[in-house]
């Protein structure tokens, strides 16, 4: 049997000294949407950037394991390469950098080859059309200027052109109205396939009414202190993060 | 993020543009600066009495002004040292199979001929202190459009050249304005009929080969009422462990309604001291533009400068600087709203890396009675780490209250989040580093022909390389 897809393994994280995450287990295997569910401060977003390879962030324990091997020495674009993607919370500003040239570059990087120009520009128009985007946005320059909704809209438009095999999405839902919260959300159900691993980090149940993850985690304090199927999201937001704090305590 | 130097900055600057021919000239100078070394070049030029009275003037007038304590470091220039006038042909020609073979090698090498074939209405090539290659296309010469080497306009065209040379930037104007007046070689001379539309772009290109040259190009463009014209130039050298000089004059009339573009990529060794004064009067209804990309040299000081002299004239000015390790790109521009109803705009932007310097340093000036002036400038700085270090010097001189000035400055060091952003998708830090300078610059670039677009792209690719790990 082949080796699972994704293995987070015992893992330690310290942000400038403090231990946020306390000893993390977690297994995606292909074909499978796992929820993280947490509230502030949980080490949800140090977990996504610790996955990703952030360099701020100080692994002191455990192994990340995609398809059998420890990612943990590589960098973000090393990562990258072996089919990790994370879509970013607060996506960063490019000036002057057109998303096609941006989406371009990234293509070639991390499939080692340069797709053709007409082959390219398909692929493009046809994701595009998938996520509802105007193709003039493909002529805006990285995240500048864009709402909310279109700077999460543009990291699932580069999910879709990377395609990678496992894709962690740190709090894609926040700061999205209802309109956008659905179309992003059809976005990702599209995208998510039998080859394709998920991780969903988020703070609210929300989400989880348009994409049915297969197994919901709950972080708290850096550890994953529940698990769980769709049944712990809505018992999390009927009841709120403070049970499982009354429950962690205990 | 961790980054490494590596120790090869120049490898392919050396390479692509830092090759060098062995030294064949024809006639060189004795070294360093005297009466004598310029009554011998106005004689082996067969000048007439008045341009070598001029040089002489020049020449004092060089020997005492100061030098300029207020930019670069000017110290390690020794100007005994320097080699005044290099020539390396006795004639110049007007096909590069007459280009002698050496020579022809080099300008094959930049690309010059193949440019002039796919994209050029002219080509000027200068090779030490004369131009050894000059051709026109010959539509644009029946319209009357001249496009010399200044040497050549002056015995071809000397009224011409008289009425309007020195006007713009006077001998004593500066200590390297003088300094070029006395010694003065080559250059391009363009003269555009009333009403002519030079639309594709004439080029020259300035080549340094011998080792402490002193190349001292003087340009002059006339631009006649309702006339357009786009000029480019290029510039690079060899890598000598022992410094070169550069000091260019040029001057730039552009008649009314007239419109002259001016584009130059900078693009000589760290071993060049690049001390240029450029400068242009726009009259009524006109539009002069500078594009000034500043990517090589030592020490680089130039602030091409626009005289608007008359109402509705118009100046822009596009700069784009990169100070790499042990380069100081000391660069701007001066606007001087001389006339009601101008206005001009500055565009600078500027990256430092490895330890590399960049400043700003502009000038916009409103005389009395220029009402309804309107004067903008913004420049943007980019560190890529530590050592590297940018300055802003924006001077103002306001003696008009009607005038409307707007002056912003930013200066931004290059994000982690950014290049953590970049490399999760695969980019390397260095190809990260390199997209975000180039759509720093992107601005001033998509100004450019698509060819220099190109060209600048890649140019700063190079620059990039090896820069970060």
């Amino acid at each position: 049997m082949s080796a699972p897809l994704f293995v987070i393994d015992d893992l330690h994280v310290n942000v400038e000294g403090k231990e946020i995450l306390k000893g993390v287990n977690l297994t995606v295997e292909r074909g499978e949407v796992h929820a993280l569910m947490g509230p502030n401060g949980s080490g949800k977003s140090t977990l996504a950037h610790t996955l990703m390879g952030h360099p701020r962030f100080e692994v002191t324990q455990g192994r990340v394991l995609l398809k059998g091997e420890d990612i943990l020495s590589l960098p973000a674009d090393e990562r990258a390469r072996r089919g990790m993607f994370l879509g970013f919370q607060y996506p960063v500003e490019i000036p002057g950098v057109k998303v096609r040239h941006f989406l371009r570059m990234a293509v070639k990087a991390s499939k080692g080859e340069e797709p053709s120009v007409t082959e390219f520009r398909k692929q493009l128009f046809e994701k595009m059309a998938l996520l509802e985007m105007d193709r003039s946005f493909s002529e805006r320059y990285v995240n500048e200027g864009f709402s909310g909704g279109e700077k999460k809209r543009n990291e699932i438009l580069q999910m879709a052109m990377l395609e990678p095999e496992m894709a962690i999405l740190d709090e894609t839902d926040s700061g999205l109205d209802i309109d956008a919260l659905r179309s992003v959300a059809n976005g990702m159900n599209k995208l998510a396939g039998p080859h394709t691993g998920m991780l969903l980090i988020t703070h609210y149940q929300r989400i989880l009414n348009y994409i049915a993850p297969h197994f919901v985690h709950v972080l708290f304090a850096g550890r994953i202190v529940r698990s769980g199927g769709m049944e712990l999201a809505q018992e999390l937001e009927a009841k709120g993060y403070d049970w499982i704090a009354g429950k962690a305590v205990t | 993020m961790a980054k490494k130097a590596v120790e090869v900055p120049q490898a392919d600057y050396a390479r692509k543009y830092g090759f060098r021919d062995a030294e064949e000239p024809l006639f060189r100078a004795k070294p360093g600066l005297s009466r004598e070394v310029v009554e011998e070049i106005s004689w082996l030029k067969g000048e007439p009495a008045w341009m070598r009275d001029l040089r002489l003037r020049a020449l004092e007038v060089f020997w005492k002004k100061p030098m300029p304590t207020w930019g670069g470091d000017l110290s390690g220039i020794n100007f005994d040292e320097i080699y005044y006038y290099v020539r390396p042909t006795d004639h110049q020609v007007r096909s590069w199979d007459d280009v002698p073979q050496y020579i022809r090698r080099t300008f094959d090498k930049l690309g010059i001929p193949q440019a002039e074939r796919q994209f050029l209405a002219g080509v000027g090539a200068q090779y030490d202190s004369e131009v050894v290659y000059h051709n026109l296309r010959e539509e644009l010469a029946t319209q009357g459009v001249l496009f010399l080497d200044t040497d050549t306009a002056l015995r071809e065209h000397p009224e011409l050249f008289q009425e309007y040379f020195g006007t713009v930037v006077p001998l004593a104007d500066n200590k390297f304005a003088a300094l070029n007046s006395a010694v003065w070689s080559g250059g391009s001379f363009i003269y555009v009929p009333e009403g002519v539309q030079v639309t594709v772009p004439l080029q020259a290109y300035f080549r340094i080969n011998a080792e402490k040259l002193g190349q001292f190009e003087r340009t002059l463009i006339i631009a006649e009422p309702g006339s357009y014209l786009h000029y480019v130039e290029g510039c690079t050298a060899p890598i000598y462990s022992a410094d070169s000089l550069h000091a260019a004059v040029v001057e730039v009339i552009i008649k009314p309604g007239a419109r002259v573009r001016y584009t130059t990529i900078q693009n000589w060794s760290t071993n060049v001291y690049n001390l240029v004064t450029k400068r242009a009067v726009a009259y009524r209804d006109s539009i002069m533009e500078w594009v000034d990309g500043n990517l090589g040299s030592k020490l680089n000081m130039k602030y091409p400068a626009v005289f608007l002299m008359e109402p509705g004239a118009h100046a822009e000015m596009l700069s784009l600087a990169f100070a790499g390790k042990g380069q100081h790109q000391d660069a701007g521009a001066k606007m001087v709203h001389a006339a009601p109803y101008t206005s001009s705009v500055v565009v600078s932007k500027s990256i430092s890396k490895d330890g590399g310097r960049s400043s700003y340093r502009g000038l916009v000036k409103a005389y009395p009675g220029s009402v309804g002036a309107k004067a903008s400038v913004r420049c943007d700085a980019l560190i890529l780490d530590d050592e590297s270090r940018s300055d802003t010097y924006p001077y103002m001189e306001i003696d008009e209250p009607q005038v409307s000035i707007g002056h912003e400055a930013t200066v931004t060091k290059i994000a982690d989040e950014q290049l953590f952003y970049l490399m999760s998708r695969g980019l390397s830090e260095a190809e990260a580093a390199t997209l975000i300078v180039s759509g720093f610059i992107e601005p001033v670039v998509k100004e450019l022909p698509m060819e220099y677009a190109v060209e600048m792209n890649r140019l700063i690719q190079l620059q990039m390389e090896g820069a970060v790990g």
